[in-house]
């Protein structure tokens, strides 16, 4: 049970969430084996047929993350995740994951800022047997305060080895602490410690009782199977599964910041980091819009390859940093933000770090990018559109993300047409307009020695803007 | 990719399961290339894509402790400049076809691989890159200088990680002064010379020790002059030299190391099994019921389910040329370490002396064979089979054998096996973080123990744990 720690993941994506089933020539076909129905209860079920290997994976993507949660409850959805393999009315505690197993399944689950969903990869004569359980915990979880006592302990350790003891996840935390005033990206997936010592099962209770109903999820099943049988299957096991009435949401925004804010972290490590986020926007209409493709393109520009301008200039030509980065999400409920990272070399400062990159921007957003740049970060999305085939999980993947965010994975073909049609002046563009000062939060990790007399900064502690 | 997935009938219940199970599997084809290399090959046309890699018996344990790092760094630089192509070009022309190429490295294997789409254009152009790469690399000297800078930079930073503290502590109890206890050291690292590099390249990177995978779409014929391209240029013959015999028995040890983090990082191990052990298979499924099996393990089961003392428990066995390391690993807060540590312990004793139990050992086979179809159900997963089976001379019929194997192992056959292995009184453990009890140690040198991809190559999920 994961979280999927979106704002690392973000750093890494760069194209790959482009990388979907149906590149431009292949889309006509591929795009013919993805079937969809709505049940009666408003569940959507989507199935993509890929023949290849006689396995399936079934996922089911609840449209509610930790952006759902409010203050004092953080890190709930997670906890849910978790809640979730610990039994129902008629599967005792561990029995899941038994039944999985001896199906010769492997299964896990993921939350997001944006969504929680739950996956079982099998031999595709083993789905029944995983909709049975998928579908049982959909409506009839159990929740005890006994297991909650255990469970809560287990993600304090998940926060302790993934966050707290980890310098740059911390940095990670405190920089989307400090970038968001408003909106609930500003707390982490995983919950504030202090808030995961107070929750108690009856706020476990709560969440599953807003957030877990057919009308609210997705079901997606790829693999070597037929649509009209998995239809069949989806009604015969989530079909009876009443809908039911859903909160309101709230529409949270984030206001213009003014000005650029700075942070530092102070962590045991050895070399300091840097990290440059920018607020930008994401795709909303994905006819209609045009920067969140201008800024995938200027993503991978600056960082699509070895050779790209960050690595290249930096890395290896001035060796100012020993690693450098740029990321940019297009897809997400919430707002978006184009990020810069990087480690200073032995010798030089995260001040010069971030002067080399800023002048790489300035370089840019004066000079513009070359045609040679375009067409190679486009060649990189086409053929990466092609090696998605190879993983039947990752195009299960790309259609529940959609649809979870609000987008429809009938847009892909159309987003990729518009990424390829991107042009040189829109990357320079969107660089000018977003990449700009007021626009920008600074997190500094000031390395602190292993047995110094420093405080340990623990999760949760308050941070300065 | 698996065409005649269609004739296998698949009987899941009862007794039948196991008799009644029969998986299709790629069909290997096998020859020696005039170069000398060995060659594997799956040929598949489903998808546009091929997958190559290329393997040399040329991993860190050919190293030695006064330029620990050496085979590492030979191996880093081999794509950052070749005959008649700088580092930047190999990386752009890689990017201009939507080209990945990807290294390898663990204790045994140095290898580079390859995606690239099928399309004529775009593989011989990536073909042809990775033929001067490994044929005709240059190791420039400022690029080696360079890399040099930036690799001493990361083990000053690991040596602040409790993982790396922990790993490297852990490599040298268990090895002592064998090279799969070694690590590179910021000063071994320093002594590298570009003639070091140069010396160890002509002598482990040689035709008749490659071993060449190819997955994909291309015919018999193609493959054939693949393999040819990539090692024709090598040298015929040569002597690597073997690996010394790893010593089996150890004395127990325990190492506690001071660590700011929140939490203890515990390390238990020996020398456990090589790749062609005769105990392969019941150590394999063993350590499934002990430490391997995700939610269902003993470990699992008695330290985080029942007691919510850890998120992150397991236990695997290194299936390396000369026995790998068997390891327990977790991480649990400080203040509850040695408590976790007696249960730890007291689990693998429990287990070394009754084994497990039938109900177990049916569980295990069911999720191991009946698992099996999701181990190669891509081709990504194929070419790792290839390469395994490859390098360590595994029979061809190893994938249509696997599950026969699997369901022979018995009871007897697990306990006696374990028995023989694995000595709780005689094991190395280490603690980092450790709560003050005992003798804190400084860190000391040792060896960073990077297990290569421990397991059977399909043990890799694609969604981390």
């Amino acid at each position: 049970m994961l979280i999927e720690l979106v704002w690392a993941i973000k750093m890494r994506a760069r194209l790959l969430k482009y990388l979907v089933f149906p590149v431009l020539f292949f889309a006509v076909a591929a795009h013919a084996e993805v079937f969809e129905q709505t049940l009666h209860n408003g569940l959507k079920v989507i199935v993509k047929e890929d023949h290849r290997a006689p396995v399936v994976v079934q996922q089911v993507w609840y449209r509610a993350g930790s952006m759902d949660e409010r203050t004092g409850t953080t890190g709930i959805a997670h906890v849910l995740e978790h809640m979730m393999f610990k039994g129902t009315k008629s599967v005792p505690v561990g029995e899941f994951s038994k039944r999985i197993a001896a199906a010769g399944g492997r299964e896990n689950a993921f939350t997001s800022y944006d969504y929680t969903a739950y996956f079982q990869q099998l031999h595709k004569s083993r789905l029944p047997l995983a909709m049975q359980l998928e579908s049982d915990r959909m409506h009839n979880l159990s929740l005890s305060d006994a297991e909650f006592g255990k469970e809560i302990k287990v993600v304090m350790e998940e926060r302790r080895m993934r966050t707290d003891d980890e310098p740059q996840a911390l940095l990670s935390e405190k920089l989307m602490a400090a970038a968001y005033q408003e909106h609930p990206y500003q707390h982490p997936v995983i919950g504030w410690m202090n808030d995961l010592l107070t929750l108690s099962a009856g706020d476990a209770r709560a969440w599953y009782g807003l957030w877990y109903a057919p009308n609210n999820a997705t079901l997606v099943v790829a693999g070597d199977v037929k649509a009209s049988e998995v239809f069949a299957l989806a009604q015969r096991y989530y079909g009876d599964i009443p809908a039911r009435k859903l909160p309101a949401r709230k529409n949270f925004s984030e206001p213009p910041q003014l000005g650029v804010k700075r942070i530092v972290v102070k962590a045991p490590a050895q070399l300091p980091r840097l990290v440059m986020a920018y607020h930008a926007p994401v795709l909303r209409d994905p006819a209609q819009d045009w920067q969140p493709y201008a800024l995938e393109v200027l993503a991978g520009v600056l960082d699509g390859n070895e050779s790209a301008r960050l690595n290249k200039a930096l890395v290896r030509e001035q060796q100012l940093a020993s690693s450098v980065g740029a990321g940019y999400d297009s897809t997400s409920r919430g707002p978006g933000m184009f990020m810069l990272e990087g480690t200073p070399s032995e010798g030089k400062s995260v001040a010069e770090l971030e002067a080399g990159l800023r002048a790489q921007l300035a370089q840019l957003v004066q000079d513009g990018v070359s045609e040679d740049e375009l067409k190679r970060v486009k060649a990189q999305v086409t053929a990466s559109e092609v090696y998605k085939r190879d993983s039947v999980f990752y195009q299960a993947m790309q259609i529940g993300q959609l649809e979870s965010i609000g987008l429809s994975y009938k847009a892909i073909p159309l987003m990729l047409q518009k990424l390829q049609a991107v042009t040189a002046q829109q990357v320079q563009e969107v660089a000018r307009e977003f990449i700009k000062d007021d626009n920008l939060t600074v997190a500094v990790l000031d390395p602190q020695p292993l047995s110094g007399e420093h405080k340990h900064v623990r999760g949760g502690a308050s941070h300065a803007h | 990719m698996h065409t005649k997935i269609a004739a296998a009938v698949l009987v899941f219940s009862g007794a039948l399961f196991f008799s009644g199970t029969a998986f299709a599997t790629p069909k290997i084809q096998h020859w020696q290339a005039p170069s000398g290399a060995r060659v594997y090959f799956v040929e598949d046309h489903d998808l546009p894509i091929l997958d190559v890699a290329a393997d040399f018996a040329a991993g860190s344990s050919f190293d030695t402790a006064e330029k620990a790092g050496l085979a590492g760094l030979t191996h880093g630089l081999l794509d950052l400049g070749a005959e008649g192509l700088s580092e930047d070009e190999i990386a752009r022309n890689l990017a201009d076809i939507g080209a990945q190429m990807g290294g390898r490295f663990d204790a045994d294997r140095s290898g580079m691989s390859l995606r690239t789409l099928s399309s004529a254009v775009e593989r011989d152009q990536a073909l042809n890159i990775l033929a001067r790469v490994l044929q005709r690399p240059l190791f420039p000297e400022n690029v080696l200088a360079r890399e040099k800078t930036r690799l001493i930079a990361g083990l000053k930073e690991a040596e602040t990680k409790p993982e790396s503290i922990a790993g490297k502590a852990f490599g040298k109890a268990v090895f002592g002064t064998h090279p799969y206890g070694l690590s590179s050291e910021v000063a071994s690292v320093g002594k590298i010379q570009r003639a070091d590099i140069e010396a160890f390249y002509r002598v482990h990177y040689f035709a008749q020790a490659a071993v060449i995978s190819i997955m994909g779409d291309v015919t018999r014929a193609e493959a054939e002059a693949i393999a040819q391209q990539l090692t024709g240029q090598l040298p015929q013959s040569g002597d690597a030299g073997s690996i010394p015999l790893v010593t089996m028995q150890i004395n127990a040890s325990e190492q506690r190391i001071a660590h700011p983090a929140t939490q203890s990082h515990i390390l238990i191990g020996v020398p456990g099994m090589a790749r062609n052990d005769p105990d392969y298979f019941p150590l394999y499924v063993g350590n499934y019921i002990l430490g391997g099996g995700g939610f269902v393990s003993r470990l699992m089961l008695e330290v985080r389910e029942k007691r919510g003392m850890a998120y992150n428990i397991y236990s695997y066995f290194v299936p390396t040329r000369q026995p790998g390391v068997f390891q327990i690993g977790l991480q649990t807060k400080k203040e509850q370490a040695d408590e976790a540590l007696q249960l730890v312990r007291a689990t693998l004793r429990e287990f070394i002396a009754k084994g497990p139990t039938a109900k177990e050992l049916q569980a295990a086979k069911q999720n191991i064979i009946g698992g099996f179809p999701l181990r190669i159900d891509s081709n990504k997963k194929i070419l790792e089979y290839l390469s395994v089976i490859g390098f360590y001379g595994l029979p061809l019929t190893y994938l249509d054998d696997f599950t026969g194997k699997v369901d022979k192992v018995s009871v007897a056959q697990i306990h006696d096996a374990f028995r023989r292995r694995i000595n709780p009184d005689a094991m190395a453990t280490v603690i980092v973080g450790a709560p003050k009890v005992g003798n804190p140690q400084p860190p000391s040198g040792g060896a960073e123990l990077t297990p290569p991809d421990g397991k059977e190559p399909g043990d890799k999920t694609e969604h981390g744990q």
